[in-house]
């Protein structure tokens, strides 16, 4: 056996610095990280990244930063796993490897001179606040805007202060949810997250509808969406899967017909309606 | 095209001459009506008639283990792409392998390129060798069109009896037969010998199933509440024989190795199975293939259905090495059958 370099090898990892590293929560943390010479990730919202970190592997993580944002990007992590844990040991300064970034994510240039509201569940504000920082700023770009977000309790809220400041503006339609609240303080809905659907004020035909939560949301969160008689092909959803490659290849995110990591994450809703497993 | 002509009893002089210039793998027989593609240098270690080897000769084109990046963390995340690979020349593919080569080649040249598959596939020669009579009750190779040969190697040997018949496919093939010079030149006498047996092999070459090539993803696209799943998940031990054994399954995982030195070491790539529990499972827990039934379905669409909607090409070659393995004696042609009967009672 013979062993050769290889050039051209989409296995190779561009090197990442970490800028800046924040705790969100006891389980989430966020990483800022510029690639090496400076150069851009250059991704869409809702694509993903494969974070590798040498001996203990890579792992398919969500750009949760807009590409306004051209010198930097930045991931979410919960630290679930080993790869995740050993990620949240790393702080400014440090390095790690990125391939990426992989995917279809929100067609924006489609999405442009619509009305849209986007729908996020639990972690699933993660990949969504690139779609809706792109969105802000972009703002003209866009009709009229509608945040819905859902979290378990009020203590599991992610970028709560960024969430404050979309709540603000009085350019965005905002509303939050909980599914239930503790000993904590909470003054706003309790419920969930389809229960705000209902009450948004759209013109169905100009909206396109951008969707990210856990596997037992887009079943319900759909059925709400179709009730305002948004057209399936206007409502995009991303889906979860393994992505092991990133490269359409390994068949561990497999969906179907479908590679979650080539042919998604971002799907409209009519390719993958019928599809058996996919919501 | 050129044809040419190599008698039996030189055969075994043509396998010396040329392992003096190639590795020869070649099927070798390992007792239990088993074989195996390994390495040889003389033609009476060669098997030349054989029914489908344990594993098919897609491990030359994707080895089961290999490093794909080797690292060095010592002054930072540092990396070097590499392939491993080997010349050689296959000898003795059949049509079913020389079909599960040709899908490998469509999976790994589609964009993004697989590098380390393509540097490997421009190392290997292959010389095919056509099937004159059925391997056994477990081949479906009638049904999927693929005993004949379509392309896909450099070389390709007929048994004649008391020659062979061997046809020059490519410059690359054309050398090997320089570099070896044992051939005659073909007849018309030899020419009609082969159409015979050609013709001979349309009678026992049938469609094993019954159903049309052409109306297999139709029949599929029928088939996705079937309550077939549902009982070979009920029979399924999950334990991977039949994704390891076939020609065309190419999952794989990805995994770090880490050196004594706990600072370098290498990327693996190495096989994996859709037949796995954890094949689908997704950090957060959520298992989107958790029952077999599911994950054996899956395998029967990647062949049946999504594959040939994508790549216009059908990733079953009948070899039959998922059924012939099964512990569980799944079989891929009675798999088939029901669903064939349960849609003409529909």
């Amino acid at each position: 056996m013979r062993n050769m370099n290889l050039r051209e090898s989409h296995y190779i990892i561009k090197k990442g610095t970490i800028l800046r590293a924040r705790n969100l929560t006891d389980l989430e943390k966020v990483f800022e990280i510029a690639l090496e010479g400076g150069e851009s990730l250059d991704h869409e919202p809702g694509q993903f990244v494969q974070v590798s970190l040498f001996g203990v592997g890579e792992a398919p993580i969500s750009v949760c930063s807009s590409p306004t944002k051209r010198e930097s990007f930045e991931i979410c992590v919960r630290a679930v796993g080993k790869f995740t844990r050993a990620l949240h040991k790393l702080e400014a300064g440090d390095e790690l490897g990125i391939r990426g970034p992989f995917g279809k994510g929100f067609p924006v240039t489609i999405l442009e001179g619509n009305d849209i509201i986007m729908i996020a569940g639990g972690l699933g504000i993660v990949p969504l606040r690139s779609l809706i920082n792109y969105v802000i700023d972009n703002r003209r770009d866009f009709g009229r805007v509608n945040i819905l977000l859902g979290f378990r309790t009020p203590s599991s809220m992610l970028f709560g202060e960024e969430v404050e400041s979309w709540q603000e503006r009085i350019d965005v339609e905002f509303s939050c949810t909980v599914d239930s609240v503790g000993e904590e303080q909470w003054r706003g809905n309790i419920g969930l997250i389809t229960s705000l659907i209902p009450g948004v004020n759209l013109n169905p035909s100009h909206t396109f509808a951008a969707v990210v939560g856990p596997p037992i949301m887009y079943k319900y969160v759909l059925i709400e969406l179709l009730r305002k008689k948004i057209p399936e092909r206007q409502i995009l959803v991303s889906l979860e899967r393994r992505m092991k490659c990133g490269l359409g290849k390994c068949g561990h995110c497999q969906l179907e017909q479908y590679y979650c990591c080539k042919d998604g994450p971002v799907f409209r809703y009519d390719q993958i309606k019928g599809l058996k497993g996919a919501i | 095209m050129k044809y040419l002509i190599l008698k039996k009893g030189r055969f075994n002089q043509f396998i010396s001459l040329l392992s003096k210039k190639h590795k020869i793998m070649a099927p070798v027989n390992k007792g239990y009506n088993s074989s195996s593609f390994q390495e040889v240098t003389s033609g009476e270690e060669i098997a030349l008639k054989y029914i489908p080897t344990i594993l098919p000769p897609k491990k030359y084109f994707m080895p089961q283990y290999e490093t794909i990046l080797e690292y060095d963390t010592r002054w930072g995340q540092n990396m070097n792409a590499v392939v491993e690979y080997e010349k050689m020349l296959l000898f003795g593919v059949h049509t079913c392998d020389l079909a599960g080569i040709q899908v490998l080649n469509i999976v790994f040249s589609e964009r993004p390129k697989d590098f380390n598959y393509l540097v490997r596939k421009n190392k290997i020669l292959i010389i095919g060798l056509e099937c004159n009579d059925y391997c056994d009750e477990y081949a479906s190779c009638g049904m999927m069109h693929n005993t004949l040969p379509a392309g896909g190697f450099d070389l390709f040997f007929t048994d004649l009896g008391e020659r062979f018949y061997v046809r020059v496919s490519t410059q690359e093939g054309d050398k090997i037969v320089e570099q070896v010079n044992v051939f005659e030149d073909a007849t018309a006498e030899d020419q009609e010998a082969l159409q015979d047996l050609r013709e001979k092999k349309q009678k026992i070459f049938q469609n094993e199933v019954g159903i049309d090539y052409h109306d297999i993803p139709n029949l599929f696209e029928k088939s996705v509440e079937s309550p077939v799943w549902l009982d070979l998940g009920k029979r399924c031990l999950a334990c991977g024989n039949c994704t390891n054994v076939c020609p065309t399954c190419f999952c794989f995982n990805i995994l770090d190795e880490l050196n004594m030195d706990l600072k370098s070491g290498k990327r693996i790539r190495m096989w994996d199975s859709c037949q796995n529990e954890a094949f689908a499972k997704v950090a957060g827990g959520e298992n989107f293939r958790k029952e077999r039934a599911q994950r054996q379905r899956h395998r029967y669409y990647k062949k049946f259905k999504f594959n040939v909607d994508r790549y216009a090409r059908f990733f079953c070659t009948g070899c039959g090495r998922c059924s012939r393995t099964c512990m569980a004696k799944i079989s891929l042609k009675e798999t088939l059958k029901q669903l064939v009967e349960e849609n003409i009672l529909k």
